[in-house]
């Protein structure tokens, strides 16, 4: 091995993000003249972006598979009508319709998983057909009609917050957690020589880590304590990052992704895990639906207007994985659905035409891919 | 005074963590074959690509003086309109284009931005005769073999008038005659007063061929001298930085029982109905024996054993024995459950994950090993890597570095490491010394030999006659999808081989 350097190690990309997302925010603070960061604003800005990280989290692996899910946004609107259909019509309890959900989520998953990896058909037409069938199966379950209302348990999981105690707890939890992880690592990476991070670099990576944590929750907490969807995502993206980057099916995913041929030389089994991707990918889509139907109330329709699926390919894009696949991180999609959700909050704030929404999003999706391919030369 | 037609002032390039080249200066002379060697990773293709405008002015230090202006080149434009061409070390052409269409590439002859096909046709017709390659121009790239695909590359590079031609390691997958095609072929165009660059692992050829040549370790130029002034030897333990007497650690083995059998084993063509790659072939290898298997480009060697891994196009049929039990392999994972592993010739596309790092492509094949309940457990993901990166010294800045950062032979290492990780039964080595210096052949054959000694059978897969000779104890030689004759090494000489190779019908 050549001399080693301790450079340190920054990302440059998260770091450009959260500065972007820091200007945007101090823009709409201005624009708005402060009610853009009142707490109760904040609080409902993040709720909404967890919707769309659940998402974007499923649409990521996807992604990284050098697929891509069209269906995911009707996937995620049938779901939630049926579930409605489960509870309001057919008298289930709430923990019973959440696991027909969670169920049929896997169910479609599969499906479509089964016809990419074995058939061979692309990702792009089979996902595209079954947003197609998505969508009349949800027409058909609702016939236009709202169903409602929920449970209470049920409604629980899009409406309720944490005890703000409870919230302190958790920032504990988190941050005890990544002090813990981080010496484990630094731990083995010495004993195996490779340890490429300075002591100082590691306190200061704790801490700024400690710093968000606290502040995040003593922001939700001023309004009425973190929401019930907010726990969820985070839950998620813990799950998924450690799925991604810590097991040996993560790991064979991004090799699919990375160079398909190569992974089959290596005894990869290619299909089982593109399958396996897709149940994850439609499971994703059940949780959304949970929270998307217990906030609303009720199953309709609506879905059926909205392009949940192309937020979600937007916050795994903004958030740094690659369409041609191989590369993506769990976690970034978090970050690209703040950006995403934050502008559609602050413009509709400014009760500015909702055309301009589309037009900015639009942009900033380009102007990230941009970005990455500049810092990728910049690297060369 | 020479006259140079480049000359290299203080070049010095960094990439995060390496140094690749530091200080590095010395000229080209007008009209000679300047050679370029050194050690994987000393930092040629870097070099090269400083010179052909991939790393633009500002991107290193130092100045590149071409025809006695300093060059500032800021895109491969500029770089080809001043007569620089380059054939890198990893081919460029697109597969699914015609061979005209790639020799044109953004530089078709047209009239007002219409292009003139017929123009074209005829110029690569031409082009195409001056590098001895007989195909039509029309042919699809996808459907040449490899040699054909680089004599395509350089009548890319003549298609414009260049005065100074790059080639990084040009015969690196080529057999033998198609070997000496492209010499005579530089040697052509150095008659005709161009200049070239020529970096080679294959020391014969540098020795054959050249004028000049230009030493490179560590990044850093050692020496510049005359041709007539080296010795084969003395080049080697300058790129070295020691003595090495011998090539090959030729050892004694002793032949154990079979380890590895085919019966009537046939592969049908993927394309044609009726035809087979592969026909009724049978052979046996055995425990403690390095089993050669020699041929030309296309005589079906590797598509043999890539259908035997169960990973071809069609199914091949017959029986596969490993250790006299029969094992039913439809696809690479049953193959690496029998004990197979296949180093493949074609690293980029099948042997390695381009963007993943060192250590996640060296535990990609035995992610077992490294986890529990398909949990991966880093420190012995760490561990594995780090004991491969030191036992075959794989030359790379960290194991967390992706592998495309790499040079072209520390690559080969990588897939070696993965191999070996694998602990196969059956470890087949296609093409494994393709681009490797001369000091890493020689720990990749002393790591072979280990291999046998503990009881692993090895087939070898070369066309590097010196090596299948050095190397192997037995020797099979396959044409036409058939075993054409099998020797002991000790009787067997190239003449030999090479009259087997070329098969039944010149007998
Ligand atoms: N894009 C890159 N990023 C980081 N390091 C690089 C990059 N390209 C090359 N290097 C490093 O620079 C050094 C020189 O590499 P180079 O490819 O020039 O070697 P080489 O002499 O051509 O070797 P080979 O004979 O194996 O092709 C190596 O240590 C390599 O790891
Ligand atoms: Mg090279």
């Amino acid at each position: 091995m050549t001399k080693k350097k301790l450079t340190p190690k920054i990302d440059v990309r998260t770091l450009t993000m959260i500065v972007v997302l820091v200007v945007i925010w101090v823009a709409f603070a201005a624009a708005t003249g402060g009610k853009f960061i009142t707490t109760r604003n904040i609080s409902n800005l993040i709720r909404q972006a967890a919707f769309t990280s659940i998402m974007g989290v499923g649409m990521t692996l996807v992604i990284v598979t050098g697929g891509i899910d069209l269906s995911a946004g009707m996937t995620m609107g049938l779901i939630g009508c049926v579930m409605a259909a489960c509870q309001v019509w057919g008298g289930l309890s709430t923990p019973v319709t959440i696991l027909v959900g969670l169920v049929l989520g896997c169910i479609i998953g599969a499906i479509e998983g089964s016809i990419i990896a074995y058939v061979g058909i692309a990702p792009f037409i089979v996902t595209l057909g079954a947003q197609l069938i998505c969508r009349g199966g949800m027409l058909a379950v609702t016939k236009g009609q709202t169903i409602a209302p929920f449970e209470k348990s049920y409604v629980f999981w899009g409406t309720e917050y944490l005890l703000p105690i409870w919230g302190w707890l958790v920032a504990a939890v988190a941050i005890v957690a990544m002090v813990l992880l981080k010496i484990n690592q630094r731990r083995a990476k010495r004993k195996h020589g490779s340890l490429d991070e300075s002591e100082f670099e590691a306190v200061a990576r704790c801490a700024a880590f400690a710093f968000l944590v606290l502040l995040a929750v003593g922001i939700l907490n001023n309004f009425q304590g973190i929401p019930i969807p907010v726990m969820v995502m985070v839950i998620v993206v813990v799950i998924f990052t450690f799925i991604s980057q810590r097991t040996t099916f993560g790991r064979s995913i991004y090799a699919i992704g990375g160079n398909i041929s190569a992974a089959k030389y290596a005894g990869i089994n290619v299909k089982k895990n593109l399958t396996l991707v897709y149940i994850l990918n439609g499971l994703l889509c059940a949780v959304a639906a949970v929270i998307y139907t217990a906030r609303l109330n009720g199953g309709t329709a609506t879905a059926a207007n909205g392009s949940y699926e192309l937020d979600a390919i937007a916050s795994a894009v903004i958030g740094g994985t690659s369409m041609t696949g191989g590369v993506g991180k769990v976690s970034g999609a978090i970050l690209g659905a703040v950006m995403m959700m934050s502008i559609d909050n602050g413009m509709s704030m400014m009760n500015m035409d909702s055309y301009w929404q589309f037009i900015i999003k639009g942009l900033i999706l380009v102007a990230a891919v941009w970005f990455d391919t500049q810092t990728k030369k910049a690297g060369k | 005074m020479a006259d140079y037609i480049l000359e290299l002032k203080n070049i010095t390039k960094e990439f995060p963590g390496v140094k690749a080249l530091s200080d590095v200066s010395f000229g080209v002379q007008r009209g000679h074959v300047h050679a370029l060697v050194g050690e994987n990773g000393a930092g040629k293709s870097t070099l090269i690509k400083v010179i052909c405008g991939v790393y633009p002015y500002g991107n290193y230090d130092g100045a590149v003086n071409f025809e006695g202006k300093e060059c500032r080149f800021k895109t491969i434009r500029e770089v080809e309109a001043a007569g620089i061409a380059c054939i890198h070390q990893e081919l460029n052409l697109v597969p699914d284009m015609s061979v005209a269409e790639n020799v044109f590439l953004n530089n078709q002859p047209h009239r007002f931005g219409i292009v003139n096909f017929d123009e074209q046709f005829e110029k690569c017709r031409k082009l195409l005769s001056q590098v001895g390659l007989d195909v039509n121009p029309d042919e699809i790239v996808r459907n040449l073999g490899v040699g054909q695909q680089q004599m395509v590359e350089i009548a890319k590079a003549l298609a414009r008038d260049v005065k100074l031609l790059l080639l990084d390691e040009p015969t690196a997958a080529l057999t033998e005659t198609e070997v000496d095609t492209l010499l005579d072929l530089v040697d052509q165009l150095r008659k005709r007063g161009v200049t070239c660059i020529y970096i080679s692992h294959r020391l014969d050829e540098i020795m054959r061929l050249c004028d000049d040549i230009t030493i490179l370790r560590d990044g850093q130029t050692i020496e510049t001298r005359p041709k007539e002034n080296m010795t084969k030897d003395e080049m080697i333990s300058l790129m070295v930085g020691r003595d090495m007497s011998n090539l090959f650690p030729r050892e004694p083995h002793t032949r154990g029982e079979v380890g590895f059998e085919l019966r009537n084993f046939t592969v049908p063509h993927p394309d044609i109905p009726g035809r087979d790659v592969i026909n009724n072939i049978s052979l046996k290898a055995y425990k403690g024996e390095i089993l050669g298997i020699s041929g030309l480009m296309g005589a079906g060697r590797t598509e043999l054993f890539t259908a035997v891994y169960g990973a071809y196009r069609t199914k091949g049929s017959g029986e596969i024995y490993i250790d006299g039990k029969k094992v039913d392999i439809r696809n690479p994972q049953d193959a690496l459950d029998a004990g197979f592993f296949i180093v493949s010739e074609d690293r980029k596309k099948l042997g390695l994950n381009l963007i993943m790092s060192v250590k996640e492509n060296t535990t990609l094949a035995s992610l077992e090993k490294v986890s529990s309940a398909g949990v991966l457990n880093e420190g012995a993901e760490v561990a594995y890597t780090t004991k491969y990166v030191k036992e075959i010294r794989t030359k790379t800045p960290s194991i967390e570095v992706a592998v495309n950062t790499l040079s072209g032979g520390n690559q080969q290492k990588v897939v070696l490491a993965k191999a070996l990780m694998s602990d196969p039964k059956v470890m087949i080595l296609d093409e494994p010394t393709r681009g490797i210096d001369v000091g890493a052949k020689y720990e990749i054959y002393k790591i072979m030999n280990e291999l046998v000694d503990k009881g692993v059978v090895i087939i070898m897969i070369s066309s590097e006659m010196e090596e299948i000779l050095g190397m192997s104890d037995r020797i099979l030689t396959i044409a036409d999808g058939e075993i054409t004759g099998e020797f002991d090494a000790k009787e067997a000489t190239q003449e030999i081989l090479m009259r087997a190779a070329v098969g039944r019908s010149a007998t």
